[in-house]
């Protein structure tokens, strides 16, 4: 069901209460700045923003020397692409929990909040289980960080998304913590929006490493 | 001096210039950015796709990142303030990959002379 919030221009009513109308549930959550919005969830932007650009430079190093590479293994001989899909498959489902997660907290369902906020923690182990096996099969292979140009360059991005996860996933379940000790609330939504946003971006980037390192042929 | 300007929020603390979707639109877009996946492998395993398959896999993957940004993280209903903040660190991002790919030989170079 749509979700039909009351739009009260403040600074233009009369209190309302003056009117002998109850007044509506209106929340002001951040203190009034300059560009009106909430400076947490402009400065998470600007975070993404410069995340970008971060991993922008990896992805173009790992593009540069993609073929140049004197010995292998080479990326051809050492992908699994059918197993590297089903973590691509984890992740996208993980960004739907974590979504339905803030529906659910903006509506008031802590509880429902807090089953979804676990189980994206939950998918986001599995993609770091896969990510461990991954890493651990082509280290078996003679692939490392220093074998070749292909070994560095693919290990330093992957190993840095990686890290973002993990990141995403203690964050994850600090807000669980927090919800199951009761102190985070319908009015505190704002938290699990930043959090969503940056699972979110963990997720498209790991949509272009999916195309650009696994897809893309060489 | 800066001007007052008061926003105002429903019960979540949350801007009302434009409400976010709902579960079901959510759910019903999860599926899209799964079977888009399926048609990139699928895409992927098709010999006769070969000359076509970065054009086609490139199209695919931004059509998933633009989904995700604009309806999971909001940009399409938010502020566009976001947006422009966000897009300005992915344009240099693109552009960065760009320039290093004709800096360092991975694309075509053009003819000398």
């Amino acid at each position: 069901m749509a979700h039909a919030p009351v739009v009260v221009d403040v600074a233009a009513s009369p209190p309302l209460e003056a009117l002998g109308a109850p007044p509506p549930p209106l929340v002001l959550e951040h203190p009034h700045t300059s560009t009106g919005l909430d400076s947490r969830k402009l400065l998470m932007w600007a975070f993404l923003a410069s995340d970008c650009m971060f991993f922008g430079m990896l992805i173009a190093t790992y593009m540069v020397y993609k073929n140049r590479s004197l010995d292998g293994p080479l990326p051809r001989e050492t992908f699994d692409v059918p197993y590297t899909s089903v973590s691509a498959f984890v992740l996208l489902l993980s960004s739907l929990t974590m979504v339905l997660a803030l529906a659910a907290i903006q509506h008031g369902h802590e509880r429902r909040m807090r089953v979804w906020l676990s189980a994206t923690a939950l998918l986001g182990c599995v993609f770091l289980g896969g990510q461990f096996y991954e890493f651990t099969t082509f280290y078996k292979d003679g692939l490392t960080l220093s074998r070749n140009l292909f070994g560095s360059t693919f290990f330093t991005l992957t190993g840095f998304h990686g890290t973002h996860v993990f990141i995403g996933v203690f964050w994850l379940l600090s807000l669980v913590a927090q919800s199951v000790r009761g102190r985070l609330h319908q009015e505190h939504s704002l938290w699990v929006e930043i959090a969503g946003l940056y699972w979110h971006f963990v997720d498209i980037v790991w949509i272009l490493i999916f195309t650009l390192v696994y897809l893309i042929p060489d | 001096m800066s001007t007052e300007h008061h926003v105002a929020h429903d019960a979540g603390g949350h801007e009302l210039e434009h409400a976010h979707p709902g579960p079901r639109t959510y759910t019903i877009i999860g599926v899209i950015l799964a079977v888009i996946t399926l048609i990139e492998v699928w895409a992927y395993n098709q010999a006769f796709l070969r000359p076509a398959l970065v054009p086609i896999l490139l199209s695919l993957s931004a059509v998933k990142f633009a989904t995700v940004v604009g309806f999971y993280m909001h940009l399409r209903f938010d502020n566009p303030l976001f947006l422009a903040v966000f897009g300005f660190g992915l344009a240099v991002a693109g552009s960065v990959i760009t320039a290093f790919m004709f800096l360092f030989g991975q694309y075509p170079q053009p003819p000398h002379g």
